[in-house]
């Protein structure tokens, strides 16, 4: 048994900055997702609109930990191989996606029906008044909730751990299995968190009141 | 009647049981001022909303400058380049300032220039007397200023009918004035203009036409006379209380 030391530490940073990359993937492949979902759940065709809601309404059931699970032992042994970056990466994005969309769905529906019609009258297509109407107003409404997410998925990268993939909450694990001080190293770990997410839930406070103020 | 520009004959509409318009009829001629009056629930702002496509109707015949209305597969597009609405509500775009506003359209539905976007843009700008006001947002103007955008928004896309949507309805009588000055320099340009309003004194002023809507029909038109000189009971009634 060793104490703790810089080498120590220097694999924890590793860790912390695999669940950064993580964090930016999920939320890059979950954001496309997202807005697939968002722009189905929007569509005139209802069965678009039912497909997108069944797939929300099923990923938002079942636990993240479940879906990393089917992704990297699932699938495997169905005959995909895949490595636990790849995993991860689609594991949580599928389940960020479910939730983007559902938030963005709401946001773009909260904006005015009025607005559509005003659009449509000035001779626009129903794409001209989604991204120069409708969308830019939605933005404002989105960008809080959607912050607040993405701190939750910046904690929630830490169940990827449990697909042996060696990102912060792991390489604290695996630093404690040899220095055994658990306390130190856990706090150590709880603070590279925090370091992570204080900056982004301060970012969407801002952005609230921003917004509070502009949408008077 | 010399050219009509808008032809209404015996539409049918109905909302799942209630019907709204049960055979309307009637024609506006090119650069005539027509206003349609009546109780709230008689069926005037349907009738107007289907003039533009914005209400399906059941039965019957629209042609609005050619467009055949009842042609599913009419190109809306095509016929809201000519027909411009100002609804109740103004239903100004909120994240775009004023110019903003009133450049998106013929940006992007007429393809203009930019130059020519801005020189159409300040034309009708200055047309409702707001050209002080082209970089503000709408949630920093009064309600008739607003209003007054709303209609300069609908002239920037040269529309040859306009509809105004109880266009006054929502504002207060000192701000009613403002934008009622501006259709009324509107009316003298020769414009076609449909109002469905409540300002039986401005309707008598500037219409050529007035049409009393009871009921989902059409039930007394003519002149702005018939409102001084009501021929059915039903009118006699409505413009009394609308004193």
């Amino acid at each position: 048994m060793t104490s703790f030391n810089l080498m120590h530490l220097q694999f924890i940073l590793t860790g912390a900055m695999w669940t950064v990359i993580l964090s930016v993937l999920a939320t890059l492949g979950g954001g496309i997702g997202g807005a697939i979902l968002a722009l189905a759940g929007i569509s005139r065709h209802r069965f678009i609109r039912n497909i997108a809601a069944l797939y929300i309404t099923l990923i938002q059931g079942v636990p993240l930990l479940v879906i990393l699970f089917l992704t990297y032992f699932g699938l495997p042994a169905l005959g995909f191989n895949i490595e636990p970056l790849a995993a991860a990466t689609f594991g949580l994005s599928v389940y960020v996606s479910a939730f983007l969309g559902e938030i963005w769905r709401g946001s773009l529906e909260a904006v005015r029906k009025a607005q559509w019609e005003a659009g449509e009258c000035l001779a626009l297509t129903r794409m001209q008044v989604l991204l120069h109407i409708i969308m830019p107003q939605s933005i404002r409404l989105a960008t809080p909730p959607t912050v607040g997410f993405i701190v939750q998925v910046v904690k929630n990268t830490s169940l990827v751990s449990a697909i042996s993939f060696i990102e912060l909450t792991r390489s604290g694990q695996i630093v404690n299995n040899s220095t055994f001080q658990p306390f130190l190293i856990y706090t150590i770990v709880a603070c590279l968190y925090f370091a992570m997410c204080f900056p982004l839930s301060r970012f969407s406070r801002v952005l609230e009141k921003k917004f509070a103020i502009s949408a008077r | 009647m010399s050219d009509v520009i808008v032809g209404l004959k015996d539409v049918w509409k109905s909302f799942g049981e209630v019907s709204v318009l049960r055979g309307v009829t009637f024609d506006v001629a090119k650069g005539q001022v027509v206003s349609i009056i009546g109780k709230s629930g008689s069926g005037k702002s349907t009738a107007l909303r289907c003039i533009n496509g914005l209400e399906a109707f059941q039965s019957g015949e629209i042609a609005v400058d050619g467009f055949n209305l009842a042609d599913e597969t009419l190109d809306l597009r095509a016929l809201r380049k000519k027909v411009g609405i100002v609804f109740q509500s103004y239903n100004l775009f909120p994240h775009l300032t004023v110019l903003g506003n009133i450049e998106l359209a013929p940006k992007l539905a007429k393809r203009l220039s930019p130059t020519e976007t801005r020189e159409l843009a300040l034309k009708v700008l200055g047309e409702v007397g707001l050209l002080d006001k082209r970089d503000h947002y709408p949630e920093q103007l009064s309600g008739g200023q607003q209003q007054r955008v709303a209609i300069a928004r609908s002239l920037a896309m040269e529309p040859t009918v306009m509809l105004f949507d109880e266009v006054t309805s929502a504002l207060d009588p000192e701000l009613k004035e403002e934008v009622l000055r501006v259709i009324e320099r509107l009316a003298g340009s020769g414009m076609t203009m449909i109002l469905v309003t409540h300002e039986m004194n401005f309707a008598r002023r500037v219409s050529g036409k007035v049409i009393f809507m009871h009921q989902g029909v059409v039930h007394e038109q003519g002149t702005s006379e018939i409102l001084s000189n009501p021929g059915t009971p039903e009118l006699v009634q409505f413009v009394g209380s609308n004193l």
